[in-house]
């Protein structure tokens, strides 16, 4: 009843920004929401819907005939729930969602969504549509863009062995969960062609994936090389994030000085700079120690990733960025500390952005110490989940107010068989967890039923955020006209009770097995078609289409633009400098420079010379000297010019 | 109520049992604990072997006032004894007299070819961190030998009056460079000049840092600064040693420094690429090293792969001069390299010293981590606490370069009084001057180039002042806190503690009598030190020593230095300093890492192909020819796992089939889910 009673409030609102929209100088209007956008800045991307919304009430009044169109579906005609069901095998492209609440980041309200050619054609109250179209039923239930998940690995090898979830499986199980959009990490070889691996990635998802995929290409081994292959995936392939590991030391792990490298391309570029945060170093060393302590357990996973080693990189990474004016974005945030960073950093003004995932907001790492070993080890993934049971209530606070933005899954899944090849060596144990399918349901259930979060910030977290830093805005992310027809019709109140029994992922074990989590999703409708009605999925394998990515999304650039504009350092016009200098002998102490970095060197990439040694030999103003052979000279040697001091040097 | 009462009387009651002449020992069993004030403050009686108990002397202080009596007994000089004054009234300018021997004493000095070795300083506010109080010092043989009132002392000493002022534990400066090389020369003041420096500033101790250079012998170059400040030296003195390089040879040169040589401090550093630097891995071995040592890892925090191409980014502007220094090491390098700094000490459970916390930020991740239980300190330097940046802006090339160390000095010019704050509270905790004095010449080395302007300033000098003109005169700090800062907790960190940093019986005769009203203006002209740029250049500074003593000799007084070159000891310091190595132990003991006890797993293994993915792992680490480096975790065992050799499809890159090997037995259920 009451959500009847809120409809001609919202009618009214609408009608009354329809009125004012008319006018050229419009006020402000302030929509709700932490994220909502400032009115009118997505004008010239999406219709202003609602000023059409009181037209076809006007319209319908009017009693204009509706005319089905023959000769699309001439059975359609019929309009009851049975005839849903008929038509559920043609897979009709025409559909009317009916009497939905409609939640975008920034509002809700009550509108019908008209959908064609698996686009958004229309939304508003009467809608005039053609015939035949699929009518399905949304009373009493949300209507919600569908989710996209920012992080998965279906394809991903670990040491030679492929996830237990491919694209087929992981897709699947994403669109049972409510995500209709994935990004997948595409893992070259270090040392290979990226774009050869984004190739192999392209086709293996194309062939098997049944929704909507983009991907993230990670940078296994940065040199110089990697410039022109970035430039090609950035401008011809739609690839605008690339995920730089600061672990995975002597593998995947990158330098300081490789990362500020990496971070100034992808500035350049316009893309975005995703890490893997955490200190290989340390973590190799910590390794060693434990396994030298005779632990070999998925515990000894946990405690050679304390979450110390995490929070630290964060910081790093942090600092890196800001050096290099790069936006940067952290995968699987794991920590309360790695968030705070985070939050922080955000605080200071740092364009970056945090991403938990669905297994450090719905569970924590006291698993590792259980004495069933296949359990424990199902946990394993890196960074580590928290062994503090607080972490995930804390992250999905953070997750509320906005201080993280973006929720993944990190879905990598391996079986048990695969997970005991570290049996006896925590360290071999392949990383990842399951997490796509539950995403939606974990959020829902531990920051919205929890009163943390409203329906919007919801949204926003689940897919409209994404879709923003990423650049698939507003075609992913927003029920508007001109979307994807990407919509879940989410129930909020069906409890679901997550189990390796009923889930759609192939392993055996769920990390989130027995929760109980109140809100699934009751209809999917991916690409206009529905996937998901009444419990039972109806994928197509192959039907995933590749969405490019734009570089230089708004959402993220704009202020990186503005800043590389005023970050413009000048030197200080001086007078030369004609006092005496000292003179240097040119037999440098310095030994021959040896790479300190953290990661393995590229055998491509060319050494450079450091900068102190770089001028040096600029000042061996007198040749070589007598006593070069002396390693020190106590004496000090002043050249003094012909013309005597100048001023310039005296002290002021 | 009642009890209320009680507790008030017992308060009263209180002065009466400490005033029981020598009740301390006796009565220490029944009388209650009492706490001092001071952030530092030692629980009482705790040093009890090691110092007098002062407090029942105050309380007979009080009640026999009459001052005249203390020069009683068989004091062979006459005593010229001048109206006591209170410390605020009094502005004569020495305040204080000192009384000759006469005669034979003159005599025995002249033979000595020193000052007397018996001092009585009379009448002096002793300051310590704890607590302050009024007592006469008797020094002989460079030793405090008894303090308290109405000494008895024997005949012939010089008395010096201090008349009310403060009399404080020499200063600890235990950060300086005074014979750092750069490129074929050295610094411009050398042990001698460095030292007299110090003493002119009131500082009687300097721990300098030993620099060798990378892959030279940490023990030659141990000898040679120990020769050179042997020679050279006026002031006590002990030695850092920097680790220029890591590898597995420095260790047994490490543990000869630690064991025979009395060094318990080793620099590492996280800047200086392709120099100095280390990585993470070398840091995390060199700290799980050096804590098995008992030392204290002192570690220049800055980002160097940043900075290096920050430097290179900026000099490819155009940007030469000294700003380039500023703008190559922005404070974030600094704060995160802290930041690392106190994780890898976290992980390995080993203390961490911060040498030169130059910025806001890098100080406030230390007194965050302070918080969360980190074993940690923090070093703010003269420079830091007394001025800031902007001057690398200046548009006097000389002024400008004087300026240049690193980290850099913030150009946020609020920095100082934020250090200073924290400092005042005990955040941070140590105040060094990182001394390291280049001439101007020296400087215009690196005059087309600011990555070769040699890094250093000059502070030694002024450290004291500053803090008391910044953090006491301001009233952000009490004088306990002061002597804490400028003596005490150095000497507690670096175990020199209580022969340094305290004024007890049995304590080294390090004492300076101190004016907190004296006001200077700091200029080159005036200064010890041998650079022509002061970068304290102008400023006004109030609050400095009337009189030094040092080795039980006064080496300061009247604005003049009366100093003895090579008359500096080596102080040997011992591992495993109580102040940190307390907590350090304990932890060791409840940390350790215990694994879950389970049974087998005897479910299917997945087969992995033979033939690892990955490529050879190269070296990642700069590493020397004598370190057999280990192979990398992941790969020791692998082998292990090719159950069946080498595989038909080996070489495709990668199998889309899952082979499972059932046991023969069938699977148990370990694995079920559960």
């Amino acid at each position: 009843m009451a959500e009847r009673k809120v409809l001609p409030r919202e009618d009214e609102r609408c009608f009354l920004l329809s009125r004012l929209g008319a006018d050229s100088p419009k006020p402000r209007v302030k929509l709700g929401g932490v994220f909502c956008s400032v009115q009118d800045a997505f004008d010239n991307k999406t219709l202003n819907f609602e000023s059409f919304s009181p037209a076809p009430a006007r319209r319908g009044a009017r009693g204009r005939h509706v005319v089905p169109r023959q000769e699309e579906h001439p059975s359609d005609h019929g309009k009851g729930p049975l005839h849903i069901l008929c038509s559920f095998l043609f897979q009709s492209d025409h559909l009317i969602i009916k009497g939905g609440k409609i939640v975008n980041d920034d509002q809700s309200f009550y509108a019908d969504i008209y959908i064609e050619d698996g686009v958004i054609k229309q939304i508003g109250e009467n809608l005039i549509v053609p015939g035949g179209a699929k009518i399905i039923d949304a009373y009493g239930h949300i209507v919600i863009p569908g989710g996209i998940d920012v992080n998965t690995r279906l394809h991903a090898p670990f040491l030679g062995m492929n996830p237990a979830d491919d694209f087929y499986h992981g897709t699947q199980a994403a669109l049972a969960g409510g995500t209709t959009m994935i990004i997948d990490h595409v893992l070259p070889e270090p040392g290979t062609s990226l774009l050869a691996a984004f190739d192999q990635w392209r086709d293996l998802a194309d062939k098997s994936s049944c929704c909507d995929y983009s991907l993230h290409v990670d940078i296994t081994r940065w040199h110089e090389g990697l410039v022109e292959e970035l430039e090609a995936l950035v401008k011809d392939k739609g690839v605008n994030s690339f995920l730089i590991f600061m672990a995975y030391k002597d593998k995947f792990q990158s330098t300081d000085t490789q990362m500020y490298e990496a971070f100034g391309v992808l500035r350049d570029l316009g893309a975005i700079a995703q890490v893997h945060a955490e200190n290989g170093d340390i973590i190799e060393e910590e390794q060693k120690k434990l396994l030298d302590l005779g632990i070999t357990g998925p515990e000894g996973h946990v405690l050679s990733h304390p979450e110390e080693v995490e929070t630290e990189a964060v910081f790093r990474a942090i600092t890196i960025a800001k050096q290099a004016n790069c936006p940067l974005y952290i995968t699987k945030v794991m920590s309360k500390s790695a968030a705070d960073v985070i939050a922080q950093a955000r605080k200071k003004g740092m364009v970056v952005y945090g991403e938990p995932i669905t297994a450090s907001l719905g569970t924590d790492g006291s698993h590792y110490w259980s004495k069933n070993w296949a359990k424990a080890a199902a946990y394993v993934m890196a960074p580590p989940l928290n062994p503090e049971p607080g972490t995930s209530d804390y992250l999905n606070s953070l997750l509320s107010c906005g201080d993280l933005q973006v929720t993944g899954s990190a879905h990598s899944t391996f079986t048990t068989a695969q997970k005991a090849v570290g049996k006896d060596n925590f360290t071999l144990i392949p990383e990842g967890t399951n997490g796509i399918e539950e995403r939606m349901s974990v959020i829902w259930e531990k920051a919205v039923v929890a009163g943390k979060m409203d329906e919007n910030e919801f949204v926003a977290v689940t897919s409209t955020n994404a879709a923003k830093i990423f650049n698939l805005y507003p075609r992913k992310g927003r029920i508007a006209v001109g979307a994807d027809a990407d919509i879940v019709i989410w129930n909020p109140k069906e409890a679901r009770i997550f189990s390796a029994k009923s889930h759609n992922s192939t392993v055996e074990c769920n990390i989130f097995e027995g929760m109980e989590c109140r809100g699934s999703p009751a209809v999917v409708i991916s690409q206009g078609k529905v996937v998901l009605e009444a419990g039972k999925l109806n994928v197509t394998e192959g039907s995933g289409r590749f969405v490019p990515r734009k570089s230089f999304p708004d959402f993220v650039y704009k202020r990186i633009k503005a800043r590389t504009r005023m970050a413009d350092a000048r030197g200080v016009p001086r007078g030369q400098y004609d006092g005496p200098v000292h003179d240097v002998i040119s037999a440098t102490k310095s030994v021959p420079p040896t790479p300190t970095g953290r990661g393995p060197t590229c055998p491509g990439k060319a050494q450079i010379t450091p900068a102190r040694n770089l001028h040096q030999s600029g000042f061996t103003l007198s040749g070589t000297q007598m006593d070069d052979h002396i390693p020190r000279r106590t004496a000090q040697r002043i050249v003094a010019p012909p013309g005597g001091r100048s001023n310039i040097t005296s002290l002021s | 109520m009642s009890h209320f009462e009680r507790r008030c009387n017992k308060e009263e009651d209180l002065p009466v049992y400490l005033a029981r002449p020598g009740s301390a020992s006796q009565s220490a069993s029944q009388s209650p604990r009492q706490k001092s004030y001071g952030m530092f403050s030692s629980v009482e009686g705790a040093f009890e072997n090691k110092s007098i108990a002062l407090e029942s002397y105050c309380a007979q202080r009080k009640r026999s006032r009459s001052r005249e009596n203390l020069a009683d007994g068989d004091s062979g000089g006459s005593v010229l004894s001048c109206p006591p004054s209170d410390r605020q009234g009094d502005r004569r300018t020495p305040g204080l007299e000192i009384e000759r021997p006469s005669g034979e004493e003159f005599l025995r000095r002249d033979e000595r070819g020193g000052q007397s070795d018996r001092l009585l300083i009379k009448g002096g506010r002793v300051v310590n961190d704890d607590l302050s109080f009024f007592a006469d010092i008797y020094l002989e043989d460079g030793v405090i030998k008894q303090l308290g009132e109405n000494l008895i002392v024997p005949g012939g000493v010089k008395i010096i009056e201090a008349n009310g002022r403060m009399v404080i534990p020499g200063g600890i400066d235990v950060n300086t460079c005074l014979q750092k090389p750069y490129l074929g020369t050295q610094t411009v003041d050398d042990f001698f000049q460095g030292t007299k420096a110090a003493l002119a500033g009131g500082t009687t101790m300097i721990v300098d840092h030993v620099t060798p250079q990378p892959g030279a012998s940490l023990l030659q170059a141990f000898e040679k600064w120990q020769e050179a400040a042997d020679k050279k030296s006026c002031c006590d003195y002990s030695l850092h040693v920097d680790i220029p390089h890591w590898h597995e040879g420095v260790k047994e040169e490490l543990e000869v420094l630690v064991q025979e040589k009395g060094i318990n401090s080793f620099q590492v550093y996280m800047a200086y690429k392709d120099l100095y630097q280390m990585t993470d891995t070398q840091l995390y071995e060199a700290f799980s090293f050096l804590k098995e040592l008992g030392a204290v890892v002192l570690v220049h925090a800055e980002n160097g792969d940043l900075i290096a191409q920050e430097q290179s980014k900026i000099l490819g502007m155009g940007i030469t001069g000294p700003e380039g220094h500023a703008l190559s090491r922005p404070e974030e390098l600094e704060a995160e390299a802290v930041f690392r700094a106190i994780t890898l000490g976290n992980r390995v459970n080993c203390p961490v010293y911060i040498t030169k916390v130059m910025s806001k930020s890098a100080a406030d991740i230390v007194a965050l981590s302070r918080k969360k239980g980190s074993v940690v300190f923090g070093e703010p330097i003269t420079a830091s606490l007394a001025t800031d940046g902007t001057h690398y802006w200046s548009k006097n090339w000389a002024k400008a370069a004087a300026f240049v160390m690193s980290p850099p000095l913030s150009p946020d010019p609020t920095t100082p009084d934020h250090l200073n704050s924290l400092l005042a509270c005990g955040d941070l905790q140590v105040v060094g001057s990182a001394h390291c004095a280049y001439s101007t010449s020296q400087k215009a080395i690196g005059k087309d180039n600011f990555t070769l302007i040699p890094e250093g300033t000059n502070g030694v000098e002024e450290r004291m002042s500053f803090v008391w003109d910044k953090a006491v005169a301001v009233g952000k700090m009490d004088e306990n806190q002061f002597v804490a800062v400028s003596s005490t907790n150095a000497a507690k960190i670096f175990n020199l503690y209580p022969r340094k940093g305290r004024i007890a019986v049995g304590s080294d005769g390090d004492i300076v009598i101190w004016d907190p009203d004296k006001m200077k203006t700091i200029t080159a002209k005036t200064q010890q030190s041998a650079v022509e740029y002061n970068i304290f250049e102008g400023m006004e500074c109030r609050g400095g020593p009337l009189v030094v003593i040092s080795q039980g000799k006064i080496v300061y007084e009247d604005g003049k230095l009366h100093v003895q070159q090579g008359v500096g000891r080596f102080i040997p310091r011992k591992p495993f300093a109580d102040y940190i190595y307390q907590r350090i132990t304990m932890r060791s003991k409840t940390m350790a890492a215990r694994g879950v006890s389970r049974g087998m797993y005897d479910g299917p293994v997945y087969d992995i192909p033979a033939t690892p993915k990955y490529v050879t792992p190269a070296p990642s680490t700069k590493t020397s020819p004598a370190k057999n480096q280990p192979p990398p975790i992941r790969n020791l065992h692998q082998s292990n796992f090719s159950l069946s050799g080498a595989q038909v499809d080996d070489n495709v890159p990668r199998r889309s089939g899952h082979r499972i090997v059932a046991p023969p037995g069938g699977r148990s259920n370990i694995t079920s889910l559960g």
